[in-house]
């Protein structure tokens, strides 16, 4: 008697099993590859200034203040859907807000910038990538916030979002100022 | 004619895929061996089911000179996997490691396996106690 029911078991734990499946694809984006960094001191750099390629610019300068960096490139179409909330919220975060110029050529990112405002506090430019392996970054947009004591707390890959800056990243600065050591 | 286009294409095709990757200045065969091995077991996180060996997306490519550079700085293997998966963790590594978290994903394949061997072995059996003699007369409906 058991034995009919038992093809229509299996097929419900199939069905389970492949249900959970999709629910956990919706919910959990497959590109974003956790960053081992959140938590770590963000590696030591000095790159050269976008608007001073002469000279470099880098984590001494930064030492003791929080800030954001933000990954992009003229290249990186998803940064331009991200660019305008950026420029939005730039001045209300409270941080630097660094601009992290990646594997771009020059002439592209100047007009780029121009075309779509530059919220940037200062830019610097890692046209090789070797400080972009040491960051972990593997595309663009991404966004990291760097504490006073230069450890990541958080890492965005992907769109900064009204929502996300609202309910994550926000939050997050205002706990930097909180637990400032 | 035909035949001369067509080993014209295949010609064409065999120089695309010897320059998809760029070539590195190795010094020797065992190195350039040793290169490819690692690159195998390496992640592309841009286009994630490719390996560094096989990804022409920019970031493979710098992290392939990355690699050839450590390797040429005298790193084992090991030290050279694990300044990446500092970065990228553990997902930069093609075979993932094994550990607890992992367990499932090595071994649920063969836990599977061995359920549906048992119960085909059951089944089978059960069938053969119960029809010893498949005899059946032609016409007879198909009932299993």
């Amino acid at each position: 008697m058991m034995g009919r029911f038992l093809p229509l078991i299996g097929f419900a734990l199939i069905a389970g099993l492949l249900g959970f499946g999709i629910y956990w694809n919706k919910s959990h984006d497959q590109r974003e590859v956790p960053s081992p960094l959140i938590g770590k001191s963000a590696p030591t750099f000095a790159l050269p200034l976008f608007d001073d390629p002469g000279k470099t610019f880098g984590s001494a300068d930064l030492k003791g203040e929080p800030y954001l960096l933000n990954v992009f490139g003229s290249w990186c179409p998803s940064c331009v859907e991200e660019h305008p909330v950026i420029v939005r919220y730039a001045k209300e975060l409270g941080v630097k807000v660094v601009g992290y110029n990646w594997k771009d050529d020059p002439t592209d990112a100047r007009a780029w910038l121009a075309r779509f405002g530059n919220p940037y506090d200062v830019i610097v430019v890692d046209a090789e990538s070797r400080v972009a392996i040491d960051f972990g970054v593997y595309g663009a947009p991404e966004t990291f916030l760097v504490d006073g004591n230069g450890v990541i707390r958080l890492k965005r890959i992907g769109v900064l979002t009204p929502d996300y800056i609202e309910k994550t990243l926000k939050p997050a600065i205002v706990a930097l100022r909180g637990g400032a050591r | 004619m035909i035949a001369r286009v067509f080993a014209a294409l295949i010609g064409l095709a065999a120089a695309f895929v010897a320059h998809a990757v760029e070539p590195l200045p190795f010094k020797d065969a065992a190195e350039e061996q040793r290169f490819q091995h690692l690159a195998r077991e390496l992640r592309c996180l841009v286009c994630q089911n490719q390996n560094l060996a096989d990804s022409d997306a920019g970031l493979a490519k710098d992290l392939r000179n990355e690699v050839f550079e450590q390797l040429r700085a005298g790193k084992s293997d090991d030290e050279i996997k694990s300044y990446l998966v500092a970065r990228y963790s553990e997902f930069v590594l093609y075979d993932p490691p094994l550990k607890a978290s992992t367990l499932v994903l090595w071994f649920g394949p063969f836990v599977l396996l061995a359920v549906g061997g048992i119960a085909v072995w059951l089944t089978v059996r059960r069938r053969a106690a119960q029809n010893p003699a498949p005899t059946r007369a032609a016409g007879e409906e198909e009932d299993w």
